[in-house]
């Protein structure tokens, strides 16, 4: 058998001819005068681990659910491996979910709880539990196979949950929150397991959650969502390094907006006139007029803090270190500019010196122009 | 605090003992070897045994019997149908209609219920020939419509608090709705079919003005033949029935408690 | 979802013809089963088949499944619940006749051939005119209300204190706050009548502590009936009180005794607000079908203790007046519907979702 290709590695959606395996096309959803989900395409390939990221409230589980066959769109189209599902009720859809409650049925033992989707198939008794015995063996849970949901804990009723949808070989596998009740050592760990079952069968999974580093971590791609609308769509580096919004900047990880206005232009070297950090110089941006209002996102990690004016930078400012978090790893410091602003600043623990810098300094801050990014909404 | 520490307890266990009193000297008397009932006159199970020879008392307990079975189990049918309609489809034609024809009977009173039905019945019979002549038939009819009201309140409320995405997960892995309905749906609320059931039984068991007027010659129901005797005044015997009555219903329940503390730490 | 399909189509199918076999069988008598039982059985495997029957022609027709199962509580309802109103409504326009049913047509043919409707309001004003029906429902508005008043007095307490019981006390109290409601109703009403009357249980054990001389007249009294609707409708008072009580947050208690509030002015403007809903529901419970009530006036009321319920029940079975009862049935119906949409509203607005 061979191991399928994964997606990580071929990324089809940088391929313009790449066939989508997921088309979702202009879906609308209402509740009475509500819209949950508002005009949203997206591709997605075969392979893939995709992740919705966004607040409650932003539409990811109701986007989910229409994937799932639990709700039928307002408007516009789904199609799944070419197929258009829209009267294609939810027990007939290639698809197969994982819910946030895990939803194993508390009357049925483990072993017919996963067995139970092939015997639906028609599948004879002998069979599907052979498979169910099976696939209990692949999440570790080999000899749990006669007992009731209830005597599990709660990562145990979480791998049967996931034997369970796994089962049948869906295409596409729908996933809402599904390390949500873990706790942080249990999630750690459960993500690359998560990782190594899709590599492993080449299954397409759709994961829906609020937890950026979640999604950072599981994903080849991110679906940013917010208030029905996606904002953005990439891979986590991608989303990370080059946000496309104040809202994707500010919500994967921490950031430090400031708004100004563009100058004239400039063939090397752009400059935007902000109230916070003076005139910056970021690298030109094409389709900016000047005058125009951008803003301007600088990540904590890229700024450096020095005692003594930095030569040579060209973006520097001077400010009075009002904080200082020691998080392990790493220390994040509040300073405060000369107008009153607070910017985050964190730095690696690995390069702290022998005199680390410390609350009540007067230092510089400064960071390259490259690493700022400039966004127009 | 301490005033208000003591005023609750005490009414409370007046109250009780209001609840209680009659029951128990219903058990007490019927040990009375006095036909007087409440004036005692030394003990003995006499009624017991007149109770027992009373062939019109027994045939009418077995004719109770076989109506409540039959009523209960129709109730509970459509009762469950009824609940599961107006919890889970969320809008349709005619659901304020139904909600409305499953509240009122719970607090219809019986003389209109009675009446309105036994009309029914006799104009059915005028223009469609059924149900000829009333009876058990007729009985087992208006049982079950006005318990069915009972068996839906008490099925709505498990439907509400039961967790749809089992039902959701069971049709994700390829169950149609009628299977998902058997293989899911009603063991969940089995615990809440069956006190519904036992219910409608219990209710149906006690009725004494709606099968008065609804039933026939040859089908009088306990409490029809217990009514007529009472009327005329006290009767030992039915003391006694009463006794048997409480101590089953007794067992039973205290068996039901136990066996529901029991369901409630699997189904969280 | 495949295999199983026409399988499961197929054996439907055969049941169709196997309980419609069974419904024949029953009804002809030929199964062991007693007689009597027969019937309302064959009934039961009737409508079995009629409903696997109604499945195939939906399916054979197209209509989505879901209709059927909206219209089997539907159906069955509106046609035993539903329709007896209409029908109870026409025969309170009609008179009574020496016939059966003893009622006059709805209509009739004339001698040339029209169609006349016989429907006449003479019912309804003899009603109006005759006081003593005025007088009976106005009593049973004012008996049912009283009792209410007092089944509220006596079960608010009891439902409070068992709400703000620990476990396992709470299940234990409502497991004997439910057991009398499972005994039997009349039963129980019997065992007042032992306690009221003048060689009851109350006179005896008065006279033996010496309180009275002469055996106090307690039965066949208004105050008898009080007693005997408090009594046998104080779980319907209890059980809702309980459970809108149990779901008072206690937090809002201790923040309104941390605000400042002493116990009393804590339970009367936090917990007897709150619990209004509990009190509504348990007061409906209690009154509607009050009104209405027989079998209490007729065991324990005497002949100038005046109920509809036991006006309705005399006019139909002794005065054999049927469109008269019919009469007093759809107003009381009148009467009572006011209250029951009170009920459905308060019902609506607290349910869940």
């Amino acid at each position: 058998m061979t191991t399928p290709a994964i997606a990580a590695d071929t990324r089809p959606w940088t391929d313009p001819d790449a066939q989508p395996f997921i088309s979702i096309r202009h879906i609308t959803k209402r509740f009475g005068d509500v819209e949950a989900v508002k005009d949203i395409s997206l591709d997605i390939y075969r392979g893939e681990l995709f992740c919705l990221l966004g607040g409650s409230g932003c539409g990811k589980s109701t986007l989910l659910r229409m994937l799932a066959g639990f709700e039928a769109p307002s408007e516009g189209q789904i199609l799944i491996d070419g197929q258009d599902m829209a009267h294609v009720p939810a027990d007939k859809r290639p698809t197969n979910m994982m819910f946030q409650s895990y939803a194993l049925f508390p009357h049925m033992s483990v072993e017919k709880n996963v067995a139970y989707g092939l015997l639906r198939e028609g599948k004879s008794k002998a069979e599907a539990y052979a498979s169910a015995a099976e696939m209990l063996k692949l999440v570790k849970l080999g000899s749990f196979a006669k007992r009731k949901p209830h005597q599990l804990s709660g990562g145990q009723r979480q791998r049967v949950a996931l034997a369970r949808a796994l089962i049948k070989k869906p295409k596409l596998l729908l996933l809402d929150e599904p390390l949500g009740a873990l706790d942080k050592k249990l999630r750690e760990e459960t993500q690359f397991e998560l990782i190594r079952i899709q590599e492993t069968l080449g299954v397409t999974f759709i994961v829906v959650t609020h937890d950026q580093d979640e999604a950072m971590t599981l994903a080849t791609r991110i679906g940013v969502m917010d208030n029905g609308v996606i904002q953005q769509v990439g891979e986590p580096r991608e989303i990370y390094e080059t946000p496309n919004s104040r809202y994707v900047a500010d919500f994967i990880g921490s950031v430090n907006l400031f708004e100004g206005v563009v100058g004239p232009a400039a063939p090397d070297l752009m400059r935007v006139e902000t109230t916070d950090l003076g005139a910056v110089s970021v690298p030109p941006v094409k389709g900016l007029t000047q005058g125009q209002t951008v803003w301007l996102a600088l990540r904590p990690e890229r700024i450096t803090l020095t005692r003594n004016a930095p030569d040579g930078v060209p973006n520097a400012v001077q400010g009075l270190v009002e904080d200082v978090g020691y998080v392990g790893h790493m220390s994040a410091y509040r300073v405060r500019l000369a107008n009153g602003r607070v910017i985050r600043v964190t730095q690696s623990n690995r390069l702290r010196d022998e005199d680390p810098i410390s609350w009540d300094e007067h230092i510089h801050a400064s960071w390259n122009a490259s690493v700022v990014r400039v966004l127009t909404q | 605090m301490k005033r208000r520490g003591l005023f609750l307890p005490i009414v409370a266990t007046l109250g009780f003992v209001f609840l209680y009193a009659p029951i128990i000297s219903l058990v007490v008397f019927s040990f009375n070897e006095s036909r007087l009932v409440t004036v005692w006159g030394g003990f003995s199970t006499r009624w017991y045994g007149e109770l027992l020879n009373d062939g019109q008392m027994l045939s009418a307990a077995w004719i109770s019997l076989k109506v409540g079975m039959i009523s209960a189990t129709l109730a509970t049918a459509i009762g469950t149908l009824a609940a599961f309609v107006l919890t889970r489809f969320s809008r349709f034609r005619g659901k304020l209609l139904l909600t409305g024809m499953v509240t009122a009977p719970l607090v219809m009173p019986e003389v209109i219920t009675g009446l309105s039905l036994l009309l029914l019945f006799v104009a059915m019979e005028t223009t469609l020939g059924w149900p000829s002549g009333r009876g058990l038939t007729t009985v087992v009819i208006a049982h079950a419509t006005f318990c069915a009201a009972y068996v839906t309140v008490i099925a709505q409320s498990r439907l509400r608090d039961m967790d749809e995405s089992l039902e959701e997960a069971a049709r994700d892995l390829g169950a149609g709705p009628v299977r998902v309905f058997f293989d899911i749906t009603l063991p969940v609320i089995a615990p809440a079919l069956i006190s519904g059931w036992l219910l409608a039984f219990t209710l149906s068991l006690d009725d004494l003005v709606i099968a008065s007027f609804v039933s026939g010659p040859g089908a009088s129901t306990l409490p029809m033949v217990i009514f007529s005797k009472v009327r005329l005044g006290v009767s030992p015997d039915v003391n006694a029935l009463a006794t048997i009555i409480i101590v089953i219903v007794a067992i039973a329940v205290t068996i039901a408690g136990l066996l529901l503390r029991r369901q409630s730490k699997k189904n969280p | 979802m495949s295999a199983a399909a026409p399988v499961w189509a197929m054996s439907r199918r055969g049941a169709v013809l196997a309980l419609a076999a069974l419904a024949v069988l029953l009804r002809m008598d030929v199964l062991p089963i007693a007689a009597d039982a027969g019937a309302p059985l064959s009934l039961l495997v009737a409508a079995a088949a009629l409903l696997f029957l109604a499945v195939e022609l939906g399916d054979w027709l197209g209509i989505s499944r879901r209709w059927l199962v909206i219209a089997v509580p539907m159906l069955w309802l509106f046609v035993f619940f539903l329709v007896p109103f209409i029908v109870l409504g026409r025969i309170s326009l009609a008179e009574p006749m020496i016939a059966r049913p003893p009622y006059s047509p709805l209509w009739e043919r004339g001698p040339d051939g029209s169609f006349n409707i016989i429907a006449s309001f003479e019912n309804f004003q003899f009603l109006y005119e005759d006081a003593l029906y005025r007088n009976a429902y106005l009593s049973s508005i004012r008996v049912a209300g009283i009792s209410t008043i007092f089944a509220l007095l006596i079960g608010y307490p009891i439902a409070y204190y068992i709400a703000r019981s620990p476990e396992p006390r709470r299940s234990v109290l409502l497991l004997l706050v439910i057991l009398p409601f499972w005994t039997s109703f009349l039963l129980r009403v019997y065992a007042w009548i032992g306690f009221l009357r003048r060689d009851g249980v109350i006179n005896n054990i008065l006279s033996w502590l010496g309180v009275i001389d002469e055996p106090l007249v307690m039965m066949q009294t208004d105050f008898a009936v009080y007693i005997g609707i408090v009594y046998t409708y104080l779980p319907f008072m209890i059980l809702p009180l309980y459970a809108t009580l149990v779901k008072l947050d206690d937090s809002l208690l201790e923040a309104a005794g941390d605000l400042g509030a002493s116990p009393t002015v804590t339970f009367l403007t936090v917990t007897l607000p709150l619990s209004l809903p509990g009190i509504v529901a348990g007061s409906m419970l209690v009154f509607i079908p009050a009104i209405g009530e027989y079998v209490i006036p007729a065991l324990l009321g005497g002949p100038d203790t005046l109920m509809i319920g036991r006006v309705l029940w005399d006019e139909f079975f002794s005065s054999r007046d049927w469109p008269v009862a019919s009469a007093v049935a759809i107003v009381m119906l009148v009467l009572v519907v006011v209250p029951i949409m009170w009920l459905q509203a308060v019902q609506n607005r607290e349910a869940p979702k």
